[in-house]
């Protein structure tokens, strides 16, 4: 398993580390920090009613930081667990915010749950729920930007390995040699049915063998490494060499989402054993020991995610949903009769008021 | 899976009507294949967007041919053999259209597109709404559907009316090569997922005058191939052929609608023709519950009842998995819809 950092934040022999500037190093754990002060933030709106749902990335941060090496032209396909990589990308937090509300400023007009985040500007590319859908997607989003000399990146968790998606994807990227990055983020459990139950492989990483192309199993609590293997990925997709599938080895400290109670089918013990691999921490005490941060740093941006997220957050409260006419559009680029007939009869309609306080 | 190209077709249609005919000195006669073809050729060489992919579809250019041709024109990056995965081809397809290309994926048999149902209906299908607008996705499907070529359960079922029920999908089906070209062309120009129903039991019974030209069918209109006044028969794909021979067969005045486009479909010359008339029946090859005749049915009175003089009936498949050996005791003909025509007249 490829690592450049221990438990203790301290450097390992012959680690392969990232290139990165003091800047980006920061940069990076900034989003970590980010991520944890949002999913504190909308876990406990979610606890209060004022959320429908909600899924945290407790302890599985680093993981979302393998999009460091792409270019903003690059092709992200996220699933609905990496939020890192949305704020990586730029999404602000008003706009992560109003989706989860679902209220009229979401750029996704209140079509989705919570956490399925998109944003063109952004190119982030719209999340679905059923696992595993968005591998073959990016495979052809990879092939159709290969002549610009783009990349795709694919997150799905180590559950959808699976699924068909998950193998029709890889075969047909090894086979057309599409210069795709598979990130198998291999937390541990797919909701409460453990990595043993998944597959009978050692590792997830071992799969690409079978296709043809390079496995690389990583330390997915460890930045570093994380950043390093994906930045080897993506100049590997990027010189015309083919897909890569990187299994991050992370752990679900949370339970799977706002809905699921891990207490009824796991042991607390395994929980807490994860704890001293907290990618947070490792990140923080390597930055310190480099003398990049100081506890001071550390908690000045905190307070300013605080800050932001509470404003972004008490803007979100005020906005009510969105116009009852907008249920109809995007359908189709222009709305057909049939759609607009359906419209017409439920303006005349009374309105109804949604149970869930939408 | 290749059944032979040599197929057991219908060889009406051709001798039964040809509306183009007074064009026919300057225009060439192809069947919906080379139909197909032609407007495949035509995008590809005017839009570099345009990209083919599927089973088959390169070298071989598709077990029935339509894409015949497109890979030395176009090359490989154009007119892509995928691995044997529906759900590869519709993902892969998806992905390139959300970044700028325009795929025109090949489904060799649309018995075969079930692999393929989640990406189509839950992503294809999904992918404007669910982003807000954000991520139109501009995928087009041909594939052939329809029986009456010695293919059993898995090379001849008619699946329209679950993509008919999808919201978000175009559905389209000619019944002749000037549409299929026609539509093609206007489905490869606009900007929502379409799953293009080509009728293969006509591939290449169905002969017209097409033109070497560029023109486009209009997506959502009608075409009236017979005008009547006792009755209208509303019809789409292979069974407009069907519908054309019992038409010459009885002295009823039977009005033929060409459906064209399944969603939306044309429901003002549906009424229009339906309040001349004052009849109805509908005539597909797909299973009879919950087919898109009950949805023609119950659009037709819930807009036109007064104007009805009989029931609208329907001349359908049976409810049961398409069957080998009994095939056209299964398939609609000319004998039952007449039948049901005389029945609607003496009602």
């Amino acid at each position: 398993m490829q690592q450049v950092l221990d438990h203790k934040g301290a450097l390992c022999q012959d680690a392969k580390m990232p290139d990165l500037s003091d800047k980006e190093l920061l940069r990076l754990f900034d989003t970590m920090l980010h991520v944890r002060v949002m999913d504190e933030r909308m876990l406990r709106l979610q606890r209060q009613g004022r959320l429908g749902f909600y899924m945290t990335s407790l302890g599985e941060e680093a993981t979302h930081l393998a999009v460091q090496p792409l270019t903003q032209e690059d092709c992200l396909f996220p699933s609905y667990r990496e939020t890192g990589a949305l704020f990586w990308r730029g999404l602000t937090n008003e706009d992560y915010i109003n989706q989860l509300y679902g209220n009229r400023k979401d750029p996704i007009k209140g079509r989705q749950m919570p956490v399925h985040h998109s944003s063109k500007e952004k190119n982030i590319v719209s999340i679905s729920s059923p696992v595993g859908t968005q591998i073959p997607q990016a495979v052809g989003a990879a092939m159709a930007g290969r002549k610009q000399g783009r990349a795709a990146m694919v997150f799905f968790g180590e559950g959808t390995s699976s699924t068909g998606s998950f193998h029709v994807g890889c075969n047909f990227a090894a086979v057309m040699k599409a210069p795709v990055v598979f990130i198998c983020r291999n937390n541990g459990w797919a909701i409460s049915v453990p990595k043993h139950k998944q597959t009978a492989s050692e590792t997830f990483a071992q799969k690409a063998i079978a296709y043809g192309m390079p496995g690389i199993l990583v330390d997915g609590n460890d930045i570093l490494a994380v950043v390093a293997a994906a930045q080897e990925a993506v100049a590997h997709a990027k010189a015309g060499k083919g897909p890569t599938l990187i299994e991050l080895k992370t752990y679900r400290m949370g339970g799977h989402s706002s809905s699921d109670d891990p207490s009824v089918y796991r042991d607390e013990a395994e929980v807490t054993e994860w704890e001293s691999a907290d990618p947070v921490n490792r990140f923080h005490a390597y930055l310190k020991n480099k003398k990049l941060l100081t506890d001071d740093q550390e908690t000045k941006m905190r307070d300013a995610h605080v800050k932001n997220i509470t404003e972004a957050q008490n803007i979100a409260d005020k906005e009510p949903p969105p116009e009852v006419e907008t249920l109809f559009d995007d359908v189709f680029e222009e709305m057909p009769w049939h759609l607009k007939e359906q419209q017409a009869w439920l303006l005349q309609q009374k309105r109804t008021k949604s149970p869930h306080g939408h | 899976m290749v059944i032979a190209t040599k197929t057991n077709e219908i060889a009406a249609w051709s001798l039964i009507v040809s509306p183009w005919k007074d064009e026919k000195a300057t225009m060439p006669t192809m069947n919906i294949i080379q139909a197909v073809n032609d407007a495949l050729h035509l995008e590809m060489k005017r839009n570099d967007k345009i990209i083919v992919l599927g089973e088959d579809v390169g070298k071989f250019g598709g077990v029935f041919r339509a894409t015949s041709g497109l890979s030395e024109t176009f090359g490989d990056d154009r007119v892509i053999d995928t691995p044997l995965s529906e759900e590869g081809i519709i993902g892969t397809a998806i992905g390139m259209a959300l970044y700028g290309l325009r795929p025109v994926p090949e489904i060799q048999f649309s018995d075969f597109i079930f692999p393929a149902f989640d990406q189509i209906v839950n992503e294809l299908a999904k992918f404007r709404y669910r982003s807000g607008g954000q991520y139109p996705c501009p995928v087009v499907i041909r594939t052939p559907y329809g029986g009456g070529i010695r293919g059993g359960h898995y090379h001849s079922q008619s699946p329209e009316a679950l993509f008919i029920h999808t919201p978000g999908l175009k559905v389209i089906t000619p019944s002749n090569p000037v549409d299929a070209k026609g539509l093609l062309l206007s489905a490869m120009r606009q900007n929502d997922p379409v799953i293009f129903l080509e009728p293969k039991r006509i591939y290449r019974a169905s002969k017209g005058d097409v033109s070497k030209e560029d023109y486009t069918t209009p997506i959502g209109k009608a075409a009236i191939v017979q005008e009547g006044t006792d009755c209208t028969l509303i019809t789409y794909g292979a069974m407009v052929s069907v519908a054309l021979e019992a038409a010459q067969q009885t002295d009823v005045s039977i009005e033929v609608i060409d459906l064209r486009t399944l969603l939306p479909f044309d429901i003002e010359t549906v009424i229009a023709s339906v309040t001349k008339t004052n009849r109805a029946m509908v005539l597909h090859e797909a299973p009879k519950t919950c087919g898109f005749g009950a949805e023609l049915i119950a659009s037709i009175q819930e807009r036109a009842l007064d104007q009805l003089h009989a029931p609208i009936l329907r001349v359908c498949g049976f409810d049961t998995p398409f069957p080998y050996t009994l095939e056209f005791e299964y398939l609609p003909n000319a004998d039952r819809v007449l039948s049901c025509v005389h029945e609607i007249m003496e009602w």
